[in-house]
């Protein structure tokens, strides 16, 4: 436990030391806010709740939380560091538990930095703020297991570009895999999938935490998901660190 | 008197490729290996099976009777290990990066202060304690890696070509330190440079192809060839057996 936390202190140094934590930062917050007011109409909705803005979260952390990721793993293994951190007196699953709440902690900044909104919305109106805390603690698991996936990705390969598509393209398949498209397109080809798809998706679990709604099922979903892909990654990282 | 580095039948393949083949050897407390061969003979491969990073495809190594492989936090708490390249985190300092070394090897507070403090001082860090280390010449970033193997004065050190990118001076100093460790620890260092042998070895094992093909003390190594010097008989030993002869 103290070494993951030592791991994961160094590693959200890391992000702070390089352009990365600004860059994302940035970048999450003004899509964020373009979405939520152009396409979204946050305006014209003339609704007292953050509906506009969470529709969006999960698809701009698809976007941003994979190049949080790709590095995570296949800069270790392209700079050595990885024979350096992984001969010391450290586990796999600790340095792999270490990586992945430095990447977590920072995506709840991030997430903790659209608090304007939360200000605005308060100003407009009066919103449901219960609704709006469960919607976070939704986007926060969102972000958890994209970074799972991406986390997983990256330690498969010394290439960071395809660490990037390799975590796009599998948090995609989890996010679109609830979706009415996909759904419906499963539910008349194969009927014995879309049952298993929408189970398996995130977005629907995410829409429960936009209702307000925190059911357990949902978070055992995510505590699954999340550790289902952090396991995955130890297992991988132990095949791979020596290639 | 005990091996604290125990080496058995390593052997390591790449599919068809056999990077090191049944590579079998100890190293007793007070002595210095130089590990040495061709580029490509199995050197760094052996070492990173030895420090645990590495699964071997047969054999075991054991570090102060600790198998790496079954037992490898407590095998790695015994050694210090400096790998090839000497990698650093680059955007890190070198104070915070010896800190962030001192901690996970369960230093806290003053101890921790001190351990650096005196793994600095032996590698002459001093000066570029704040400097990112990517800012640093080859030779600081070498040291930087030699400071965080030493930091808690391990018995059994691996240095993977310990002195590469130093100069003549620095070089030197990194002899006199390891011929100063020597006495209390196993010590185990590749190198190409074959008056390092000489200078801070008592033994030498030379790899070609991946086999131990010369064990021995470096004076008696240098008698296998007439000329008596260590560059003879490496060549000797591990020049390919039909080596082209190309005029001028």
């Amino acid at each position: 436990m103290r070494n993951t936390l030592l791991i994961a202190r160094r590693e959200l140094a890391g992000y702070f030391a390089t352009p990365v934590a600004v860059v994302f930062i940035v970048i999450f917050l003004v899509l964020q806010g373009a979405l939520t007011f152009s396409v979204g109409n946050f305006f014209q909705r003339g609704q007292a709740n953050l509906v506009a803005f969470f529709n969006f979260i999960p698809w701009v952390l698809l976007l941003l939380v994979p190049a949080l990721t790709m590095r995570l793993w296949a800069e270790e293994r392209r700079l050595g560091t990885v024979e350096l951190l992984l001969t010391l007196p450290v586990t796999e699953t600790e340095a792999v538990l270490g990586k992945f709440l430095a990447g977590w902690a920072f995506c709840i900044i991030a997430l903790a930095l659209t608090f304007p909104f939360v200000i605005t919305v308060n100003l407009l109106g009066s919103p449901d703020n219960g609704v709006i805390a469960a919607s976070y603690l939704g986007a926060i698991l969102v972000a958890g297991a994209y970074l799972a996936i991406g986390g997983a990705a990256s330690a498969a390969t010394k290439n960071q570009v395809i660490a990037f598509v390799l975590a796009l393209a599998a948090c995609f398949l989890f996010a679109a895999a609830s979706s009415q498209m996909v759904t419906d397109f499963l539910s008349t080809q194969v009927p014995a999938l879309a049952a298993t798809a929408l189970k398996l998706g995130v977005l629907a679990r995410f829409q429960t935490f936009m209702r307000g709604v925190i059911p357990a099922r949902d978070l055992i979903y995510f505590a699954s998901l999340i550790g289902f892909w952090l396991f995955a990654n130890v297992i991988i990282l132990e095949h791979t660190k020596a290639a | 008197m005990d091996a604290l580095i125990e080496i058995e039948r390593l052997t390591r393949r790449f599919g068809d490729f056999t990077a090191v083949d049944n590579v079998s050897f100890r190293v007793a407390r007070g002595d210095v290996l130089g590990f040495l061969g061709p580029n490509g003979a199995g050197k760094s491969t052996t070492m990173r099976m030895l420090a645990g990073f590495m699964p071997p495809s047969a054999g075991r190594a054991r570090i102060c009777g600790h198998d790496v492989q079954s037992d490898p936090l407590a095998a790695r708490r015994l050694l210090g290990f400096l790998p090839e390249g000497a990698p650093t985190y680059p955007d890190m300092t070198v104070g915070a990066f010896l800190r962030f070394v001192a901690a996970i090897r369960g230093f806290r507070g003053a101890e921790r202060t001190e351990r650096i403090d005196h793994a600095v001082a032996l590698t002459s860090l001093g000066t570029v304690m704040l400097q990112p280390v990517e800012t640093l010449s080859k030779g600081f970033k070498r040291r930087v890696g030699l400071a965080q193997a030493l930091l808690h004065d391990p018995p059994v050190l691996v240095l993977d070509e310990p002195t590469d990118g130093l100069d003549p001076n620095q070089k030197h100093e990194v002899r006199t330190l390891i011929a100063r460790m020597a006495p209390d620890k196993a010590i185990v260092i590749s190198t190409h440079i074959l008056e390092e042998v000489d200078a801070v070895c008592s033994r030498a094992i030379i790899i070609a192809n991946g086999r131990v093909v010369a064990d021995a003390p470096p004076a008696k190594l240098a008698l296998l060839h007439p000329s008596g010097r260590l560059e003879d008989v490496f060549r000797q030993i591990t020049a390919p057996p039909q080596p082209v002869t190309q005029a001028a």
